[in-house]
């Protein structure tokens, strides 16, 4: 058994034989020519014939893999009539005297090479597609047919690297997955493995060698691994890591649209918790009815310093688009306790769960909560934000929040930046305290969104990092459901709505009684999103 | 002429679809159009030369239009870039 590791582009498991991508080779040689307007012509009328098939691709494109995927072959049409293209290939074959073939590789060269050579990734993907174009100019003008890969049986297919046009001309129901030795994340191949659902592997290098054609091979999508001609062993597993994997998906494709609703009628919104913007294609792919837990803390902890205003906007500007109107809910910054980051210059503390953090930090330090307000009023136009504030304990945070709120918005207003005036707001309950003044806290506030990790251990004062209180940790006990539904029944008291964005919401033994307090809401990760909606269908 | 300054704000910058796009867009002129970034200008009627420009998000960039409908087309692609990058 040889075992390869790559960069995973899509994840699933693939089991199949490998057909190994041969390119019809065109060599190119520089001839000279004497009728040099009748060579360019020749260049035309090949460029004429290769629009035609751009638009033929950019129409099966179009029904394969959607908009998004098939504007590359739209991009590739205008690469093709651009004009420093064409007089560069003009040019070459006028002052020369050469064969247009020639000029066409020679300009290709060069113009790769111009992406190849930028300090971008995406860019340097680019000059695949200068290739691909070239490629197909050569291909009519030599007469040398594109090659397409000839399989009868489904196959594991791989290459050196695919250009876009090559794979949107394969069979798809003949490709298992993908296996390349070269290319980025970024290309196109990556891209539309992604679209068509195919697991893939890239940058599998130079080990992956043409004389593995005909041989049989496992692709591992979730690790990265190809493993050829595969030990008993391992076969073994990956046929139930791909069991597994396809069980999910049909369920997944079962549930998918379907409303969370209980047999007796009874509705209930399903969010999805995330904690960076790169979750967000998993909180759509999960069918989640709205974003009910954005953890801002992300753009804290990974940076060296304090989040400017424009990056915070630039994200939840994206979040919020991303989502297209469906709600997202932003928790302000979480810092302190677990989560510490450098330039806070927090102090050491004797007990960090019940010291400086969160919201406590935001309202002695207003200077960081004004930057992260204002890009959140500013982003607020581009989609549905509602506002979160974490470790809420009495009427009186909230006042403040809201002077500090109104302040911002004047702010803003005065600068003359759009924002939006009537945002959302709400509270986590997540401290005794705050379920204990809930009737009061619910006529401040818009929403709450029960944070149950805190809750149970505030509630039951057990530090849930410390394993030798596991044997008196119980995370259904009554005190924490009955502190729940004390905060339903105020919320509901002053027409205000109520979720739960901690764990104990993607618990399955607990759905019916969530739903019995009369919840409206329950936000999960986003892998969480259809089994609780199983759950609920099946009540 | 027509000139304005514009900072990108797509976390992709002007990558192929929008450059693209842009492209489409600024053809539709007969004016000529040009962008510069950094002391370079190319035709913002070529793609190959916007894509060649490499502007990501954050970066600022001079549109200047010239020509018989200078006025309309500034417009219309400040319309544009607002909306699309």
């Amino acid at each position: 058994m040889i075992t390869l590791t790559g960069k995973r582009v899509f994840s699933g498991v693939a089991i199949g034989k490998i057909s190994f991508y041969k390119r019809s080779e065109k060599v190119i040689k520089r001839e000279h020519v004497e009728d040099i307007d009748a060579e360019f012509q020749r260049f035309i009328d090949a460029k004429d014939i290769a629009m035609e098939q751009l638009k033929g691709l950019y129409d099966k494109a179009m029904k394969d893999v959607g908009e998004a995927n098939a504007a590359i072959f739209e991009v590739h049409q205008m690469m093709l009539e651009d004009l420093d293209y064409m007089e560069s290939i003009e040019n070459i074959i006028k002052s020369q005297k050469v064969n247009a073939e020639y000029a066409i590789a020679t300009t290709a060269d060069n113009f790769a090479e111009i992406f190849a050579s930028m300090d971008d990734a995406y860019m340097q993907g680019r000059a695949a597609d200068v290739k691909d174009v070239s490629e197909r100019v050569l291909g009519i003008l030599t007469g040398v047919e594109e090659s397409v890969v000839q399989t009868d049986e489904p196959a594991i297919i791989a290459a050196d690297d695919l250009a876009p046009s090559e794979t949107v001309q394969l069979d798809k129901s003949k490709v298992l997955a993908f296996a390349t030795m070269f290319g980025s994340s970024n290309s196109h191949t990556a891209i539309l493995a992604r679209t068509m659902n195919i697991p893939a592997i890239i940058g599998l290098g130079e080990e992956l060698k043409p004389e593995y054609d005909g041989k049989l091979a496992i692709v591992d999508g979730f690790t990265g691994n190809i493993y050829i001609e595969p030990d008993a062993k391992t076969m073994d597993e990956m046929r139930e890591k791909q069991r597994k994997d396809q069980e999910e998906k049909a369920l997944l494709e079962l549930l998918k649209g379907k409303e969370n609703v209980t047999k007796s009628g009874q509705k209930i919104n399903v969010y999805a918790n995330i904690g960076n913007v790169s979750d967000l294609g998993a909180a759509l792919k999960n069918d989640a009815g709205g974003i009910g837990l954005f953890r801002s803390e992300f753009l804290y902890l990974e940076n060296d310093t304090f989040p400017t205003e424009e990056q915070q906007f630039s994200v939840y500007k994206q979040v919020a688009e991303g989502m297209a109107g469906k709600k997202v809910i932003i928790r302000t910054l979480d810092i302190g306790a677990d989560k510490q980051v450098d330039y806070f210059n927090l102090d050491k503390e004797e007990n960090p769960a019940l010291g400086y953090r969160a919201i406590r930090i935001c309202l002695t330090r207003p200077e960081i909560f004004r930057t992260q307000l204002r890009a959140l009023y500013r982003a607020a136009v581009f989609g549905n934000i509602s506002i979160m504030f974490p470790m809420i304990i009495s009427v009186a945070e909230v006042r403040k929040i809201k002077e500090i709120i109104a302040d911002v918005k004047e702010e803003l207003k005065n600068e003359d930046i759009p924002y939006k005036e009537d945002v959302e707001i709400g509270i986590m309950i997540e401290t005794p305290a705050s379920v204990m003044v809930s009737r009061e806290l619910a006529k401040e506030v818009d929403f709450f969104s029960v944070g149950t990790n805190d809750l149970t251990q505030y509630t039951l004062a057990i530090d849930r990092q410390n394993s030798k209180l596991d044997a008196f940790y119980d995370p259904h006990h009554p005190a924490v459901l009955s502190m729940i539904r004390m905060a339903a029944e105020n919320a509901h008291a002053e027409g205000k709505w109520i979720g739960i964005c901690g764990e104990l919401g993607a618990d399955l033994e607990l759905t019916e009684e969530f739903l019995a307090m009369g919840l409206d809401e329950l936000s999960v990760s986003p892998s969480m999103v259809l089994p609780l909606r199983k759950r609920i269908r099946d009540l | 002429m027509k000139e304005m300054n514009y900072v990108v704000n797509d976390p992709e910058g002007i990558h192929a679809r929008p450059a693209g796009l842009l492209v489409k867009k600024a053809a539709g002129f007969k004016s000529k159009v040009s962008l510069t970034k950094g002391g370079k200008t190319v035709d913002a009627k070529r793609i190959l030369g916007v894509m060649g420009l490499g502007v990501k998000q954050g970066e600022e960039v001079t549109v200047s239009v010239e020509g018989e409908d200078e006025d309309v087309a500034m417009t219309a692609l400040e319309e544009f870039f607002k909306e699309n990058l």
